[in-house]
């Protein structure tokens, strides 16, 4: 019986050698996806909303994208949801077109800033969608009151939607984005205008659908957000992709700094002759420096005989990494070469 | 599951195939109008309303209802004539709506005298409509002409030469409106006054319509002239021989006239029993007084054609 | 793809309603009833003619108003508040999106109509104190109106999907007003010439047809519509209607949604 065994084993690793060469399905491929408007009276102006694009987004991951406020973050979903017409290049959800009924079915869309059908009350609202959707009449109501629950909109299920504040609102629009159970789902800027509990609300819900196994496709502009939730994120300016890449990546590599804490308020003097700011506290003192200055740094203090508390390696946030990407000029030569991640298989930067 | 080329395929289709259907289908509905009863040709009869109605575009409303009275007149007349019982009260809203639209009161002055099946047969109210087109329009002599020619119409000849007299001393007035005025005064049952109004229409009016009635006129007034001139010749021919002639052709072989005489149209004209002088084609010469055959009736309304 | 059709339609019919639409009945009750008894006071035998002149009447000029002034936001209400985007994510094709729109518009002002109807029939009954089967040809005129509503919508709606609703209602109005004399634009063009002879006739032919569709006085005078025109107007207001849409569908689709 060994050598069925043998065989089975030599069977499940060819398999899984087979499946290696394939990576899973993508949840969204984008394919140097660009816009053009004409603008103008005579439309005769060309307005670049959006450099050709190169993107891909696994199954599974929360994605986000990031962007100062008209860098073209809602172009692209504007471009994947079918409200507007690329001027070039293409895209896949699911491995299908951005016109097919099949797809639309799978994917879920909050736009930016929603307001819905005034006179119709939260509940009525999710059942036209879910009916659009074709969710089965069977299960709807079931499926909408399941929903209202997870966005903790149950109480207000009857209210109309003319009487909802923000964060309701907000809320609703995730509702009606999930309620069918979607594959992916696509968020523009789902924490605006929201207050900290909803933020924090709105948070949860994401991650929530992560552990359910669904994709989850964000643009924000608020970088914070980004950071605790995203796996991965792409940052874009001007119309143009920047940096694409996990966040620990990003804000790893560029000027990583330490932080270390030792007792007393003595500053050695190889640690003063550094130049960088001591903080004193109690019995303690802080100092920030350069990576490469740990060791040396270290080395003072030992021959001080000053005692050591930590030494913490502090990122750089996404912040810093975003104003250092935005705050070069487009021709920047600094990004061009970051690869990443091998999993991912992309991650350049697209120049002009 | 169509997709978005196939739906502008479609829909383009449809557009195509619709908009050239929705065209046919006006042409059958304008094709049969029912029988327009008074209400709804003009479908709000009464001017003074209409006038208060129309929020002030009166001028664009009466230039419409002028189009529907050229239009209503000139399809009656083309399907044979009738009582044209709408043509007072489609003029009557116009020249309310504007009193200036001169053109109204000539088609008026015109068609609403002239005898049914040519026309409404109405001169009372042709003569209501040309006075208050005066009394609106006291500058414009051509007013007056119109007035003038209802009248002698009616050989009514004293308010004739009265209206061209008036029209006479208006400014820019036509010169043969004094000559008229006398004219009228003495001679207004002549055959020579006649066809100086004929002419004198014939010449000045834009209207096709009432150019080739007027023509029409004139061609009548020929036809009167010569059927007297030739009957006055067979009166002589028999004088001299002591009987009718049968043909002309007898006539000509003995060299008693040059030629068979022909009519304003060209036809010739042909000899009855009893030396009557009459046309051969009654139907195509309206208006005659003289030369109709014995008997004669006229059944349909005769062509105004513009050949003169 | 019928059911998200009917959907769309349901909750466009819905919307019209909780937008207080439907209290136009009241204003127009309330004139109906003043009328009636002003004119039963009266008693100078047309009391008939007058209650149903003036009945037609309000039911057409209130419909067209509603129609166009609900038509025009049709599309372009939903894009200001993006609600569209919502929709045109899921499962919806464009051309169905128009389509429902659509209907949920004439549906309401079918229903509209339809209690304005009870309102003229209450009031003719109150001043001639009977009805009797000319009266029936009231009915036709009702039709013939909705027709006219339907005509109105689709044109409305071609507009929203393209254009500002202040743009949008100046052109349906301008339509409806040429479109009432569209027999007489026939005959100018069929007395010009040359080059505005072709101009004017493919004006007057591309012109939605209303004139042909007013049969009011004709029923106020108590004489019947033939079967042939009803025939005739019911299918040359569908065929128009089907190319408008098809217009609006056009556009529509290849609409950048910014």
């Amino acid at each position: 019986m060994a050598c069925t065994d043998r065989a089975i084993y030599s069977f499940e690793s060819l398999l899984i050698i087979f499946l290696r060469c394939f990576p899973a399905m993508l949840a969204i491929n984008i394919l140097g996806l660009e816009k053009i408007y004409n603008v103008g009276f005579w439309r005769k102006r060309a307005k670049r909303a959006l450099w050709p694009l190169n993107l891909r987004v696994e199954e599974g991951e929360i994605f986000g994208f990031l962007g100062p406020n008209g860098a073209g973050k809602t172009t692209t979903l504007k471009l994947l949801m079918g409200l507007v017409f690329p001027s070039g290049g293409s895209a896949r959800i699911l491995g299908m077109e951005l016109d097919d009924p099949r797809m639309k079915a799978q994917i879920g869309f909050l736009p930016e800033q929603p307001y819905f059908y005034d006179h119709l009350t939260a509940r009525e609202l999710l059942r036209y969608y879910g009916q659009l959707s074709g969710v089965d009449a069977k299960q709807l109501s079931s499926k909408v009151d399941a929903v209202l629950e997870q966005v903790k909109l149950i109480d207000s299920a009857n209210v109309q939607l003319r009487k909802f504040s923000k964060g309701m609102l907000q809320r609703a629009g995730i509702a009606q984005a999930i309620l069918h159970d979607p594959k992916v789902v696509f968020l523009d800027e789902p924490m605006s205008g929201l207050d900290p509990m909803g933020r924090r609300e709105v948070r949860n819900l994401i991650e929530d659908l992560k552990t359910h196994g669904k994709t989850v496709f964000f643009s924000t502009h608020i970088l914070s957000d980004a950071e605790a939730l995203c796996d991965r994120v792409a940052i874009i300016h001007q119309g143009e992709l920047r940096g694409i890449g996990a966040v620990a990546e990003l804000t790893a590599s560029v000027h990583g700094k330490v932080e270390i804490v030792w007792q007393t308020a003595v500053v050695p003097a190889g640690i003063r002759s550094m130049g960088a700011e001591c903080h004193s506290a109690g019995d303690s003192t802080r100092v920030i420096l350069p990576e490469e200055n740990q060791d040396a740094a270290l080395e003072a203090l030992r021959r001080e005989h000053l005692r050591l508390i930590s030494v913490v390696p502090v990122r750089t946030s996404l912040e810093d990494y975003f104003v250092a990407q935005l705050g070069t000029s487009a021709k920047s030569e600094a990004v061009s070469s970051r690869t990443l991640h091998p999993a991912t298989g992309d991650g350049q930067v697209i120049k002009r | 599951m169509i997709r978005s080329r196939q739906v502008t395929a479609i829909a383009s289709t449809v557009l195509v195939c619709s908009m050239a259907m929705a065209a046919l289908l006006l042409r059958k509905v304008d094709e049969a109008p029912p029988a327009a009863s008074l209400q709804q040709m003009l479908y709000i009869s009464s001017p003074k309303l209409l006038k208060r109605l129309c929020l002030g575009y009166e001028g664009l409303l009466a230039d419409i209802y002028w189009t529907r009275t050229v239009q209503y007149f000139g399809s009656k007349h083309r399907q044979g004539g009738g009582t044209y019982k709408l043509l007072w009260p489609l003029l009557n809203i116009t020249t309310q709506l504007d009193p200036h639209l001169i053109p109204a009161y000539e088609f008026g002055g015109t068609f609403l005298i002239a005898k049914q099946p040519q026309g409404a047969g109405d001169p009372g109210k042709a003569i209501e409509l040309v006075q208050y087109g005066t009394q609106m329009n006291p500058n414009d002599w051509h007013l007056f002409y119109d007035l003038a020619f209802i009248y002698y119409d009616q050989k009514d000849y004293r308010h004739a030469a009265d209206a061209f007299l008036r029209g006479s001393q208006l400014p820019n007035a036509h010169p043969f409106l004094k000559i008229m005025a006398a004219q009228m005064a003495q001679h207004g049952g002549d055959l020579k006054t006649a066809r100086m109004m004929w002419s004198a229409t014939y010449q000045t009016t834009h209207d096709k319509m009432i150019q080739a009635n007027a023509a029409a006129h004139l061609r009548a007034i020929q036809v009167d002239e010569d059927v007297a001139a030739i009957e006055q010749l067979v009166q002589t021919y028999r004088h001299r021989t002591g009987h009718f002639p049968q043909t002309f052709s007898e006539m000509v072989s003995s060299n008693f006239i040059h030629g068979i005489p022909l009519d304003p149209l060209g036809h010739p004209y042909r000899l009855e029993a009893g030396g009557r002088v009459i046309v051969s084609d009654p139907d195509d010469l309206p208006f005659l007084n003289q030369g109709l055959p014995s008997g004669y009736v006229s059944k349909a309304v005769p062509k105004l054609s513009t050949a003169n | 793809m019928n059911a998200r059709i009917l959907h769309i339609a349901t909750n466009t019919f819905r919307e019209a309603v909780r937008d207080r639409v439907l209290y136009n009945l009241i204003a127009f009750a309330l004139l109906m009833s003043a009328a009636a008894v002003l004119v039963g006071q009266i008693s100078i035998h047309i009391e008939k003619l007058v209650v149903i002149n003036l009945g037609l009447t309000a039911v057409s000029l209130f419909g067209i108003v509603i129609a166009v002034f609900i038509g025009i936001g049709l599309v372009s209400k939903e894009i200001d508040k993006r609600t569209l985007y919502t929709v045109l994510s899921r499962p919806v094709r464009r051309w169905e999106f128009i389509a429902g729109k659509f209907l949920g518009l004439a549906g309401t002002l079918v229903v509209n109509t339809f209690f304005m109807a009870i309102g003229v029939f209450a009031a003719l009954a109150y001043v001639s104190h009977h009805l009797e089967s000319a009266d029936l040809g009231v009915l036709v005129a009702l039709y013939f109106i909705v027709l006219q509503f339907v005509m109105i919508t689709a044109l409305a709606l071609l507009f929203s999907s393209f254009s500002t609703p202040i743009f949008s209602a100046i052109f349906a109005f301008w339509l409806f007003v040429i479109g009432s004399f569209a027999q007489d634009l026939r005959n100018f063009a069929a007395m010009a010439h040359g080059i505005t002879r072709f101009l004017a006739t493919a004006a007057a032919y591309l012109v939605p047809n209303f004139s042909a569709l007013n049969v009011i006085s004709q029923v106020a005078h108590g004489e019947p519509v033939p079967h042939r025109l009803i025939l005739l107007n019911t299918t040359y207001v569908l065929v128009y209607s089907a190319a408008v849409l098809s217009g609006a569908v056009l556009i529509f689709e290849r609409r950048n949604l910014k």
